[in-house]
């Protein structure tokens, strides 16, 4: 096996890596999403946590939730160990550099908004995760829609978790393609249309997601 | 050749490898528009050694856009401002009267400076050396039209080996990364009859070779496609990938 950790640890490896787990990542926030967008219902969180209670029991998604946190850990871990490579190839830094010129800034700024992902997410997961898995709380009066309206009360969270959002569109409006791309699947055919589904994709997502604290902070929804 | 542009010059001034540079200022006038950067450089440096100080370093050759040597990082980005030329044909119209010009060598750790605007790019050969290359029977070339080949193929094998080795893609990447330069020289074999024979092999050799040389991996900011003086596209980076990979999980 030596060449296969050999080639996952040179630079198209590491790339084929993050590609992959990233892309898992895309799959596990679709299902994430469609499920909190059944608060959209307007059924008081009936169907949300029915949902919630589904995938809290069912076994195959509880041992999803174990490869979803090695499928994360390893993209954390990834895109560090290249960022720390990669910085390291030019020691010396250029006095003026016209980034915009040839590229957008959030495909430059990939391992910044993957960090500000990450604390967003610790503070994601205390939330609802550790709330919900770790601790007795949640009750048949205190479901974990309740939580959502209850934590969402403050300004301060809906602001971080908005923030949280944009980082994520952003980093998916960069990685979604890009991890097709570092996988070897960059065709006139097809390579028009996964840009066009990795836009959507990210603006869909993202916005998704920060509508959710908004509506309840707002009691938009009911 | 006289005109009508002055312009400050900001050029990295560095004596050799082990020395550290420092940015000089120079000030430059009476620039015909029609000038190449280079001339304009050398005007430069006529006067410094008229002067008696020491000329500006820089690497040039053919001037015709077609040899790879020059370089300059002139503000901000790799060969200046326009796009599809090399520094040697970038003319002083693109610039204005009063404008100041800061110029900068290649950054990389895989290309060290070896004098002011100079850099060591050997790199890029060994890279070749690894499995750039066909082997062939000396003797008569044989008949052109003996292997058929797709006319899709020829093209893109011919666009990939328009890339002159100028090592701008390296210059333009956040990670000074190489595999623009290293995806054109295997795309160009891979897609002929003739790179067939050493095809698998070629992609793990060079690509391995690249990463010793210290270039960076790839970010897909798509920086060195935009910059490369001969637009070289980034289909050749996924092929590399795939070339790479299909060798690495099929090859005994």
């Amino acid at each position: 096996m030596a060449w296969l950790s050999k080639s996952l640890n040179s630079s198209l490896g590491k790339k084929l890596l993050m590609a992959i787990t990233g892309l898992f990542l895309v799959s596990f926030l679709i299902v994430h999403c469609g499920l909190n967008a059944t608060i959209f219902l307007n059924d008081g969180g009936a169907t949300f946590n029915a949902g919630a209670e589904f995938m809290a029991k069912n076994p195959i998604i509880r041992t999803m939730e174990i490869v979803l946190f090695g499928g994360l850990l390893l993209h954390i871990l990834d895109g560090l160990r290249l960022w720390m490579d990669n910085k390291k190839k030019r020691p010396v830094a250029y006095a003026v550099v016209d980034g915009a010129a040839n590229s957008k800034w959030y495909s430059r700024s990939m391992g910044l908004l993957g960090t500000l992902l990450l604390l967003f997410l610790i503070i994601h997961l205390k939330h609802f995760w550790y709330f919900s898995r770790l601790t007795d709380n949640l009750t048949e009066e205190h479901t974990l829609y309740h939580e959502m309206q209850a934590v969402f009360t403050s300004p301060v969270v809906v602001a971080i978790y908005v923030l949280g959002c944009i980082s994520l569109g952003y980093h998916l409006l960069h990685g979604f393609q890009s991890a097709f791309q570092s996988l070897g699947w960059n065709h006139p055919k097809y390579t028009p249309t996964i840009k066009c589904i990795g836009a959507a994709y990210a603006i869909i997502i993202a916005a998704l997601f920060a509508a959710m604290p908004i509506a309840l902070h707002f009691n938009l929804i009911h | 050749m006289e005109g009508n542009l002055n312009l400050t010059l900001k050029i990295w001034r560095q004596k050799n490898a082990q020395t550290a540079g420092k940015f000089e200022t120079y000030q430059v006038s009476g620039i015909s528009e029609d000038m190449s950067f280079l001339e304009m450089i050398d005007v430069l440096n006529n006067r410094l050694i008229e002067e008696g100080d020491d000329p500006v370093a820089f690497d040039h050759d053919c001037r015709e856009g077609i040899c790879g040597m020059c370089s300059m990082y002139i503000n901000g980005r790799p060969h200046g401002p326009n796009k599809g030329v090399t520094t040697c044909q970038l003319h002083m119209r693109s610039f204005s009267d009063g404008q100041t010009i800061t110029i900068e060598p290649w950054r990389a750790e895989a290309f060290p400076v070896i004098k002011d605007l100079v850099v060591n790019r050997s790199a890029f050969d060994r890279i070749i050396a690894a499995g750039g290359f066909i082997s062939v029977n000396t003797g008569n070339a044989q008949d052109a039209n003996s292997l058929p080949i797709p006319k899709d193929n020829a093209d893109d094998a011919f666009a990939a080996a328009a890339c002159i080795g100028c090592g701008a893609c390296v210059a333009a990447c956040k990670n000074a990364s190489a595999m623009l330069f290293t995806s054109a020289k295997i795309s160009q074999l891979a897609l002929l009859p003739q790179g067939q024979a050493e095809r698998a092999k070629r992609a793990e050799a060079m690509v391995a070779q690249m990463d010793e040389e210290g270039f960076g991996a790839c970010s897909n900011t798509g920086a060195c496609e935009a910059e490369c003086p001969k637009g070289i596209s980034l289909e050749n980076i996924a092929r590399m990938n795939r070339e790479y990979f299909s060798s690495v999980f099929t090859s005994k």
